[in-house]
């Protein structure tokens, strides 16, 4: 202690601490926001429509109503078709978090057969978008790379950034990023629309256009930073934020030293 | 004499018969200049300008500033096949094909980054430190114009490309130019050869980028260097320096190897930067076609605030004599920036008209003993902090989960509201820091050693300053406000009474400081 006491005023000391002070605040809120995964409900076996009825009772229809009819608090779930169902069931958005802006992406509280049977039970209901088949989403086969792109560019950019990053709509509301979707919500979300998104129909985006739009997100996934580290794609802001911190940091620590007279 | 010496005398002796250089030499390489950390910052701006023209004349070799349409068939696969300005393909190739030509790109910008933020910082320690006042305003004026030059140079360079997010930045210049009352949509069309896009504004934009405007900051640099040189360079005050003196090393060789050195560091950080960090990735963009545009455009950061001034700007247009008048572009596009960089140049003659000052000043003020002028700085940043804030609005609303209405109304009324808070917040401080400076230089410096007399009382010990310290804290001036009463000695009414108050006014609140030490005051510690 007495080593460590003689450099308590050290012109290392303060910097050093506020290093460690940031280190140990940000463990502690990394580690007390940390979530339990969440366990999954027990299912019992009997014909799909039936058990989807039941897990909609259960957990849906105290917002969505009895019958799926809606409510002043959540939508008309009969006629929006079983792609829209899973969609908003499988990426964990369903059943919500909270109300207050819109729901987001998170850990799915269903098995993939409960949202199946969730799904069929609202299909039942009245005809909608169906999900689409692995056959359909050959996006690989039947895509067009740039035509993607450039579809993406006239059509998703706008709210979801020139390379899928995500943007902010008004009030709060937010277009997510479109990285690490898989392609089927990819497709179900074009042609169910959900929340703030509008629904790019079959007329108004064809199902190869659909296909080259994922196949331009994917390899947009897949391609390495080519530039050296792609601070977020988000544009300008970064890039701005790392030059007044880290550049000219530097340049002013070297400054520094170099103005420092000899000992 | 060894032989080397020898040679080295002789051709010296050579060139010194043909040039009479030896004693210009001589006097020049004897030159002294004053050493401290902060005076390297605008040596940064000047470094980061020379990386501009080198990597910036590599980019040349290659770039094709035209818009004429092509088909791209290059290495870049999400491209392939694509209908593109011949600008953005060879900017691909550039990126993708030239050997180097990535980190000759990325090095370009980065450059020009760490040009506009050493300008900036620059600028603020020669303003907190008022290194402006006579007889340097000239100079503090040409450094004004090489900042606004420098974010014209940096916008017209991010428009080259040809890229989504540069064509979507010269439809909001094109959307400002057009602002202009009257005579906007003439100038638009002067500048673009007709409607927007048109196919000249690349090549127009190409020949101001790496002709006009290079050539006018190679001007412009060499005479505020010759005027540095010429004027001599300002100096922090300390022990043995006056305002006739420059204390520091020579030119040759301590302060050559210094700069020279420094040169090479700046070089070297700008280049580990691009290697290691992607910055404008064009390919990611997608060539510009008017009828995209990607959430998250931005312009780059020393254009971030102008951005963000125009995003705060409520909706006002109105309809006088048949033409449309739209304050919401007008306000914060032209009027509050023309009036800033106004304001910033004329700074050093509204200080000296305030302060009543017109002597030479070559000893630099620490910025707490003039806290007046440190708190308008202070306010001016935060000005621009706040629009700087709010052009990276959607940004920060998606990073952080927020609201952007609630971002862009807290810029709304913070850009009104903080800058006076700051201005008193630092204010106070700046004279707080006087009142300790004060109390240093009568009891000294606390130790933490605690003593217990004999008769039982405890005591800390407070150690004497320096006398060099003392001088620091005790040899900046402290100057009353003007004297203006509103009838002169003669009992004649001055002219111009408003002018004048208002003068008075402003002089005595510039004025207002914690009395330094004197020597009645360490007189009285003394004998108490």
């Amino acid at each position: 202690m007495k080593r460590l006491s003689r450099y308590r005023r050290h012109r290392a000391v303060a910097p050093l601490m506020l290093v460690f002070a940031l280190l140990a605040i940000g463990t502690t809120f990394s580690v007390a926001s940390a979530t339990p995964n969440k366990s999954a409900l027990a299912l019992a076996r009997s014909a799909v429509i039936e058990e989807g009825k039941q897990l909609f009772l259960k957990g849906c229809s105290s917002c969505h109503g009895l019958n799926a009819e809606g409510g002043a608090i959540a939508p008309s779930l009969i006629g929006v078709g079983a792609a829209s169902v899973d969609f908003q069931v499988a990426t964990g958005r369903m059943p919500m978090a909270d109300m207050s802006t819109q729901a987001m992406r998170k850990e799915p509280v269903y098995t993939p057969e409960q949202v199946a049977a969730l799904a069929a039970y609202v299909a039942s209901l009245a005809p909608g978008p169906e999900i689409p088949g692995d056959e359909l989403l050959n996006y690989e086969r039947d895509g067009s790379l740039a035509e993607g792109g450039e579809l993406f560019r006239n059509n998703c950019a706008m709210c979801h950034n020139f390379a899928g990053q995500g943007g902010a709509l008004t009030q709060g509301k937010y277009a997510p990023t479109v990285m690490g979707v898989e392609p089927v919500h990819i497709y179900e979300a074009m042609i169910t629309g959900p929340q703030s998104m509008p629904v790019f129909s079959d007329k108004t985006l064809t199902p190869e256009e659909k296909l080259s739009i994922i196949k331009w997100i994917k390899a947009a996934e897949a391609e390495p930073a080519l530039g050296g580290a792609s601070l977020g794609r988000v544009g300008p802001v970064t890039e701005g934020l790392l030059v007044w911190t880290l550049g000219i940091g530097m340049l002013i620590g070297v400054a520094v030293w170099l103005a420092m007279k000899a000992r | 004499m060894t032989a080397r010496e020898r040679i080295a005398g002789n051709v010296a002796n050579y060139v010194d018969e043909r040039t009479g250089a030896a004693a210009w030499m001589k006097k020049n390489l004897n030159k002294v200049f004053p050493d401290h950390w902060s005076f390297l910052l605008g040596e940064i701006a000047l470094y980061s300008f020379i990386i501009l023209l080198l990597s910036g004349t590599f980019l040349t070799f290659w770039f094709d500033p035209s818009q004429r349409e092509v088909i791209y068939d290059g290495e870049y696969q999400p491209l392939a096949g694509l209908e593109m300005s011949a600008a953005y393909a060879s900017t691909l190739d550039i990126s993708f094909e030239v050997r180097g030509g990535l980190l000759m790109r990325q090095i370009h910008h980065w450059a020009a980054l760490f040009f506009m933020v050493a300008i900036v910082v620059h600028l603020m320690r020669v303003y907190f430190t008022g290194a402006f006042r006579k007889p340097r305003e000239f100079n503090w004026i040409i450094g004004v114009g090489l900042l606004t030059l420098g974010i014209v140079e940096g916008f017209l360079g991010y428009s080259l490309p040809d890229d989504l997010l540069s064509g979507t930045g010269i439809r909001i210049a094109e959307a400002i130019i057009q602002a202009i009352p009257v005579v906007g949509s003439y100038l638009a069309f002067f500048a673009f050869g007709g409607a927007f896009p048109g196919e000249a504004f690349i090549p127009r934009i190409f020949i101001v980028h790496v002709l006009i405007l290079p050539a006018i900051f190679l001007a412009l640099i060499t005479v505020h260097l010759m005027l540095v040189w010429y004027q001599k360079h300002t100096q922090y005050p300390g022990p043995g320096r006056t305002e006739k003196n420059v204390v520091g090393y020579p030119l040759m060789p301590v302060y050559m190897a210094k700069a020279g050195g420094f040169f090479f560091v700046v070089f070297g950080v700008t280049t580990f930067i691009a290697a290691v960090a992607s910055i404008n990735p064009i390919w990611l963009y997608g060539p510009y076609t008017p009828g995209q545009i990607s959430a998250g455009s931005q312009p780059d950061w020393y254009m971030g605030w102008l951005d963000g001034l125009v995003r705060m700007a409520p909706p006002l247009e109105s309809y006088l004599f048949g033409y449309t008048i739209s304050w919401n572009i007008l306000i914060p596009g032209l009027i509050i920036p023309g009036l800033m960089f106004t304001g910033l140049a004329l700074y050093p003659f509204i200080e000296s008209w305030i302060t009543g000052d017109k002597r030479e000043h070559h000893l630099l003020d620490r910025p707490r003993n003039a806290p007046n002028r440190t708190a308008i700085g202070a306010m001016a940043l935060t000005f621009t902090l706040v629009a700087l804030i709010n052009g990276g609005n959607d940004i920060i609303a998606q990073q952080f989960d927020l609201s952007i209405n609630q971002i862009m109304w807290f810029s709304r009324i913070g850009i009104i509201v903080l800058p006076p808070i700051a201005f008193v917040i630092t204010k106070r401080i700046c004279i707080s820091l006087q009142r300790s400076d004060r109390e240093l230089v009568l009891h000294g410096k606390e130790t933490g050693r605690l003593v217990r007399l004999p008769h039982g009382e405890f005591v800390e010990i407070h150690e004497e300053l320096s006398p060099e310290k003392k001088w620091l804290l005790t040899s900046h001036e402290q100057n009353g406000p003007l004297e203006l009463p509103e009838i002169d000695k003669a009992g004649v009414r001055r002219p111009s009474a408003i002018r004048n108050k208002l003068r008075s006014r402003m002089s005595q609140a510039n004025a207002e400081v914690a009395p330094k030490v004197t020597t009645k005051d360490l007189n009285e510690i003394e004998n108490h």
